[in-house]
């Protein structure tokens, strides 16, 4: 069995990296070089930076913090938040991105999937997902960092971006998201069975079991945790060690 | 220590981590640089047949080979491993630079939809390398190294330098000819062991 990937998300507010509940209530952890020097010091397997204005304003300013991360942090870096155009694809991964985890642009124009994995391959196109629950088995896939609705339901949408060269999807549960609560299983199961690419869990997580649990019953390839390690309930090592523990294959280091 | 640029990678990524490890890489797609380099790295991220198109649009075909045949060491990463080969069967059968023989192809699948290992491959992995290999010889067996692809270099086995395990097959994942090195996974992303392959190569 391949290890699961653990993911650091830093949502981004201009300089800082910020945490709410429902992506909603934000308030100031940290500066986003920092942090994810630290969590990589500390074994992360990846950062996910999401800025959480750049869809209202239009204008991302995140590719300065991406290029000042990639100078010593040599682990995958996700950049998602406002990427509306090839250019945007081009420039975040001039600065050191890795992959686009992209949600409004494509909701808006499916065909932007298509375009970016065309010119930069399906591998550094993430879609991500912001699933509100409506009622059982259903969720519609929001917008704009939680704050649009689409209309779009999850589990039609996640298939038709995979079909368009969507290489990876973030499933963020914006019902579970910063409550600790743990991960949306059904979403998760539900999506894990549609969709061949790797899914990362993210929403929920607040102890080791959750995760355990989204790897070992929801099969997810990664999960990504912010109020975790924001708030130190567990440090990225301790983090592996319980995980290993439990019998979930994890990257030491 | 010349960084092929055309094109098609995260260079940026790469350049710091060569930095990083006491390097002085330059970022260059001037055929005169590949002419006087004593080390190449070749990075490459996308399809083989466009990576190929923007390699020969660049006019760097002919250099890259002469410098192969001078006995520069080189580095190919990701899809620059696999432009070393002969073919690649990515949407349609492509021309490689023919340094190595072999095709690359798509990655073994497996028969159970929700437990195989899936495709694309994504994520950090334990390999098996030849020990004997100057560079893939720093990587530990407990070292995990990061894969983003779908495709592998199927190498002619006396080329082969190192496996990985997908589907229960043994799937080539570097390639080794004389001087010339391709690794399918990203040291540059891979943590303090890939940071330790780079530093290798950087003192050769």
């Amino acid at each position: 069995m391949h290890p699961i990937r653990l993911i650091s998300r830093l949502d981004i507010k201009g300089p800082n990296v910020i945490k709410g509940i429902h992506l909603e209530g934000l308030r100031v952890v940290g500066k986003p070089g920092d942090l994810a020097r630290a969590y990589y010091k500390d074994g992360i397997d990846e950062i996910l930076y999401m800025d959480t204005v750049a869809s209202l304003y239009g204008r991302s300013s995140i590719f300065g913090v991406i290029e000042e991360t990639a100078r010593d942090v040599f682990v995958p870096i996700t950049i998602g938040g406002g990427i509306r155009t090839v250019d945007d694809f081009k420039q975040a991964l001039r600065c050191g991105a890795d992959k686009v985890a992209v949600n409004t642009a494509a909701v808006k124009r499916p065909e932007f999937i298509r375009e970016t994995a065309a010119a930069f391959g399906s591998q550094c196109v993430v879609l991500s997902i912001e699933a509100k629950r409506h009622a059982p088995g259903q969720w519609e896939a929001l917008c704009d960092n939680g704050r649009e609705t689409t209309g779009k339901d999850v589990l039609a949408w996640v298939q038709e971006a995979v079909s368009l060269g969507a290489g990876e999807i973030i499933l963020t549960s914006v019902d579970m998201e910063g409550t600790k609560k743990g991960f949306d299983m059904d979403l998760i199961t539900r999506v894990r069975e549609l969709v061949e690419v790797p899914v990362i869990a993210c929403g929920g997580a607040g102890k080791a079991e959750h995760i355990s649990a989204a790897f070992l019953n929801g099969n997810v390839d990664a999960v990504a945790c912010a109020s975790m390690f924001h708030y130190k309930l567990a440090t990225v090592s301790e983090l592996k060690s319980s995980l290993h523990d439990s019998g979930v294959p994890v990257r030491l280091s | 220590m010349i960084v092929v640029d055309y094109g098609r990678g995260n260079l940026f990524s790469l350049k710091q981590a060569l930095l990083h490890v006491g390097g002085a890489p330059k970022i260059s797609s001037d055929p005169a640089d590949l002419a006087t380099a004593d080390k190449i790295v070749f990075p490459g991220v996308g399809a083989f047949g466009d990576a190929m198109e923007g390699l020969r649009a660049a006019g760097l075909v002919g250099p890259l080979k002469d410098a192969i045949a001078r006995g520069t060491p080189l580095l190919g990463i990701c899809v620059g491993c696999q432009l070393l080969l002969s073919l690649g069967e990515e949407f349609e059968t492509h021309q490689g630079l023919d340094v190595i023989p072999g095709r690359v192809a798509l990655l073994p699948r497996g028969n159970d939809p929700q437990r195989s290992d899936r495709i694309p491959n994504v994520g950090w992995r334990r390999i098996r390398v030849n020990a004997a290999d100057p560079i893939l010889g720093t990587l530990d067996a407990e070292d995990y190294v990061y894969f983003v692809h779908s495709f592998a270099p199927y190498a002619d086995p006396d080329f082969v330098a190192a496996w990985l395990d997908y589907n229960g097959q043994e799937v080539p994942v570097a390639v080794r000819r004389e001087s010339v090195l391709g690794v399918q996974f990203h040291p540059e992303k891979s943590g303090d062991a890939g940071l330790r392959l780079l530093e290798a190569f950087r003192k050769l």
